[in-house]
């Protein structure tokens, strides 16, 4: 289980990176082409994209540097997948925002992006 | 024994049951035959019933005498409801509902029991005739009852209470109903199946079968339910079990049903149109929770918007786990708020897993919402789940409106016809599905997503580029007024610069375009105060006046990018003052007007500037390794340059040699820098000790530009390509210096390993 505190940890110092990319970004345009940060940065094992919504969520995915199958398109088609079935998830009712996830259709959905990537 | 307090109901049914039992007419000591053949009636466990016969006391008493034989009937109804049987449990449990027995013989109790409930009940009516209605009881709301027994009189008891608690109740209570109950017999009260439903029932006579086959799924049930209960007592028959739906529930219950409006022909109709599936809505079904909606949202062409729907699915007590599943599952074009049809699913689901069903991981066809209107409706038959899923989004709530009405519409019909579901488009790719997000949020369109937002970025530094030519060419020199002063004040500039920064570390998000905004930077830095931000651009500076910043000191174009590299570059900057250097872009020479003189003083200010630079280019661009060298390079730079500031060509002279094999790391912006005069200017060349040769040759070979100040597009176009190049060269470098880190880093870590290996030895 250390691997997925590595990888917490790895997410949280993007964290920084897509702050400030964002604020870099500096004018407040707000178009799809912005909402992908693209390569964060890339350590020795893996790289870190970015992708923030509008409302400031930030979608961060890490990705294994071995696999170089993947193409930026991809990630680019993935983040956006992930921000549908978030909209989707956020428009439960019964959901809190700022919970954790647990709806099974999100689930299946980065299960299978997953999947398909792998 | 105690006292026996018996309701009202309870006296005269009990009585009816002593009369029954007292055959021999005795009026005080029941016969032990009908008795024990009435216990066994009553479905009880045979030890329970020994139990209560010994409870009672007619074993110790040898008989049952009246106040035995009553004791031992409510002994039945709490062993019935549930209840453990205890001695005080007789006058402590309140509203008991009347014992059941199931009528083999019964009739006549469950003639008298029918006569009872009947009485009692308000809801309904019941007509003369009884048939012994299993009884539904509802007495507990919501709660998921047992099969078996189920007092009946209870559930006339209650029906009073139930209309009222329907409103919130309903989804549990009605599955209540349908549960299987062996039904029934004697007793027989109408069933108050669904005390949800109950209001609405009631027009029925509610008669509710209670022998819903079992099916907990009130789906399932449903066609048989209503139906069923519409059975006159006259055809009692049997069967009547309609609720099959459910196929796991199949079972031969015979149902009485109690007569309301006898409708008997619907319960076989009822019957056969049941079993083809689980998950469907009956009318009345439909038309309960039709009027559960208009309760929310008096408009059936309307929504429920999702917190209204939270309440009231929230009152049904299911975990919020599961809500949020059916919420998933109903809300079917993923708004946020339920239509009719939505809703209804929604019901019916919390329905179904109030009786215990699991839900299902897709929505079952019968429960799709009936997209008529909607473009691409597609065929329910298909995947209802996934096209459900899919089909929804693209939906997209503004066919919502359009296609209530005609849902509305349609529904009646629809009812009638079960299997007229539209089809829905197949459409499902999720980005599509983004319609009406995507408006909201930012177009999903894969296409528009492309966008680079380096050209963008091109157009506005071009114009200012543009712009700081032409004031350059207008304003003085020493006017600071281009925009590309790198004051902080100027905002515009500010971004610029510190894009044309970002892009001059080699962001690799720039192309070689933003290396030209950090080269419109580059010269403004140059003589000017060290605040400015530069990048860069402070090398070129030197040519204007020392001391107050140049606006543009470098003539060089605003191309910034080659600004940037120009000042790191500053390699060439010594050999190449004379012009060696080609700034890429025909960056206008600036007037040097005090070249002498600017190159002292540029040297510091470029030294600072580019330290300023440097310090603010890691920042902005983490990724660029160069620039964390690039720092040391200031400070040496800056030494250089305080060296040099007394025999500045001398110190150009050698500093370049030295610099010309370390090309600074930072885009060959130095070489655009060396715009002919200036490239005496260049201090900053000095402050930057390259980091390998690479730069400095490939500066080398930039051919100088001439300042043209009428050639702007040409000079712009060459100097993209410049940027170009070196942008390549720059990544080269960069691999090559990452290749260099990961070395360095294995070496560290093979160091480590060894001091590890020694650490014990130093113990010893």
């Amino acid at each position: 289980m250390e691997n997925e505190l590595k990888f917490h940890y790895m997410v949280h110092t993007s964290l920084d990176v897509v702050d400030e990319k964002i604020s870099a970004m500096g004018k407040a345009l707000v178009d799809q082409r912005e909402l992908y940060l693209g390569l964060l940065y890339p350590t020795e094992d893996y790289k870190v994209y970015g992708y923030v919504t509008n409302s400031k969520v930030k979608f961060v995915m890490v990705v294994d540097s071995s696999n170089t199958a993947l193409r930026d398109n991809e990630i680019r088609s993935m983040f956006r997948k992930l921000h549908n079935s978030y909209t989707d998830v956020m428009c439960n009712p019964f959901y809190n925002p700022g919970d954790r996830i647990q709806s099974r259709v999100f689930d299946n959905m980065v299960t299978s992006m997953m999947i398909q990537v792998c | 024994m105690e006292g026996l307090t018996l309701s009202d109901a309870e006296q005269k049914y009990y009585s009816d049951l002593f009369s029954y039992c007292d055959i021999e007419s005795t009026k005080k000591v029941v016969v032990n035959g009908r008795v024990l053949e009435l216990f066994r009636a009553a479905q009880l466990p045979n030890d329970v019933v020994l139990q209560i016969m010994e409870l009672c006391g007619a074993t110790r008493l040898g008989y049952f005498g009246r106040s035995q034989f009553y004791i031992a009937l409510k002994l039945v109804a709490v062993a019935q409801s549930g209840f453990p049987l205890r001695v005080e449990s007789i006058n402590t449990v309140k509203d008991l509902p009347l014992p059941r027995f199931v009528a083999s013989k019964n009739e006549q109790e469950s003639r008298h029991a029918a006569s009872y409930s009947s009485d009692s009940e308000n809801q309904g009516s019941y007509s003369g005739v009884i048939p012994p209605p299993p009884g539904r009881g509802q007495v507990k709301k919501g709660s998921i009852s047992h099969d078996t027994v189920q007092p009946r009189a209870s559930a006339d008891q209650q029906e009073p209470a139930s209309p009222i608690v329907s409103p919130q109740q309903s989804p549990p209570t009605s599955p209540h109903t349908w549960r299987k109950h062996n039904r029934h017999s004697s007793g027989g009260n109408s069933e108050r199946p669904l005390a949800g439903p109950g209001p609405f029932w009631s027009p029925f006579g509610e008669a509710q079968s209670g022998s819903s086959a079992g099916d907990a799924v009130w789906s399932g049930h449903s066609p048989p339910p209503p139906q069923e209960n519409w059975v006159s007592f006259a055809d009692t028959p049997p069967t009547s079990s309609l609720l099959t739906m459910h196929p796991a529930s199949v079972q031969d219950q015979t149902t009485v049903r109690t007569v309301a409006s006898a409708t008997t022909a619907n319960e076989i109709r009822r019957q056969s149109s049941s079993y083809d599936d689980p998950w469907k809505i009956t009318d009345e079904q439909r038309q309960y929770y039709i009027n559960q909606f208009k309760t929310i949202q008096p408009d059936l062409n309307g929504f429920i918007p999702g917190s209204a729907a939270k309440e009231f699915f929230t009152k049904s007590k299911l975990p919020i786990l599961e809500l949020s599943h059916i919420w998933e599952l109903s809300d079917f074009d993923k708004d946020g708020a339920l239509t009719l049809d939505e809703f209804c699913a929604a019901f019916h689901l919390v329905v179904a897993r109030k009786n215990g069903y699991d839900l299902p991981e897709k929505l079952p066809e019968s429960l799709m919402p009936k997209l008529i209107d909607l473009e691409d409706a597609a065929d329910v038959g298909d995947q209802p789940g996934e096209v459900g899923y899919s089909g929804s989004p693209a939906e997209a709530p503004p066919s919502k409106s359009p296609s209530m009405p005609s849902l509305n519409q349609t529904w009646p019909e629809l009812n009638q016809s079960s299997e007229q579901w539209e089809t829905f488009s197949e459409r499902s790719s999720s980005s599509q599905t983004l319609t009406q997000f995507d408006s909201n949020i930012a177009p999903a369109d894969p296409d528009t997503a492309i966008v680079h937002p380096v050209p963008i970025r091109m157009t506005p530094s071009k114009i200012h580029m543009q712009e700081m030519e032409l004031k350059r060419t207008s304003s003085d020199h020493t006017n600071p007024t281009s925009p590309l002063l790198v004051k902080p004040s100027d905002l515009s500039e500010e971004n610029k610069i510190n894009s044309a920064v970002k892009f001059a570390s080699g962001n690799t998000v720039a192309d070689g375009y933003s290396s030209s905004d950090s080269f419109t930077s580059d010269p403004e830095q140059i003589g000017s105060n060290v605040t400015r931000q530069r990048s860069h651009s402070g090398t070129s500076p030197d040519n204007t006046a020392p001391p107050p910043p140049p606006p543009r000191p470098q003539p060089s174009h605003s191309r910034s990018s080659s600004l940037d590299m120009n000042r790191t570059f500053t390699v060439t900057t010594g050999q190449q003052q004379a012009g060696v250097v080609a700034q890429p872009p025909a960056v206008p020479p600036r007037p040097q007007p005090s070249q002498a003189s600017g190159p002292v003083v540029h040297r510091p200010v470029d030294a600072d500037g580019l330290m300023t630079h440097t310090s603010t280019s890691p920042q902005q661009i983490p990724e660029q390794p160069n620039f964390a060298d690039f720092s040391q390079f200031e400070v040496l730079a800056a030494s250089n340059v305080n060296e040099e500031q007394d025999n500045e060509a001398e110190k150009h002279a050698e500093v370049l040699p030295s610099k010309g094999t370390a090309p600074l790391a930072p885009p060959p912006k130095p070489v655009r820098r060396r715009l002919k005069s200036e490239d005496e200017l260049r201090p900053d060349v000095d402050e930057h000790t390259q980091k390998t040769g690479v730069l400095a040759a490939v500066l080398a070979s930039q051919p100088s530009i001439p300042r043209s100040v009428g050639k702007d597009k040409k000079a712009i176009q060459a100097s993209i390509r410049r940027n170009k190049e070196t942008n390549t060269v720059l990544a080269r470098l960069n691999s090559e210096l990452q290749q260099q880190l990961k070395d360095v880093l294995e070496e560290r870590i093979s160091l480590e390993v060894q001091l590890e290996q020694l650490r014990p030895f130093s113990h010893l």
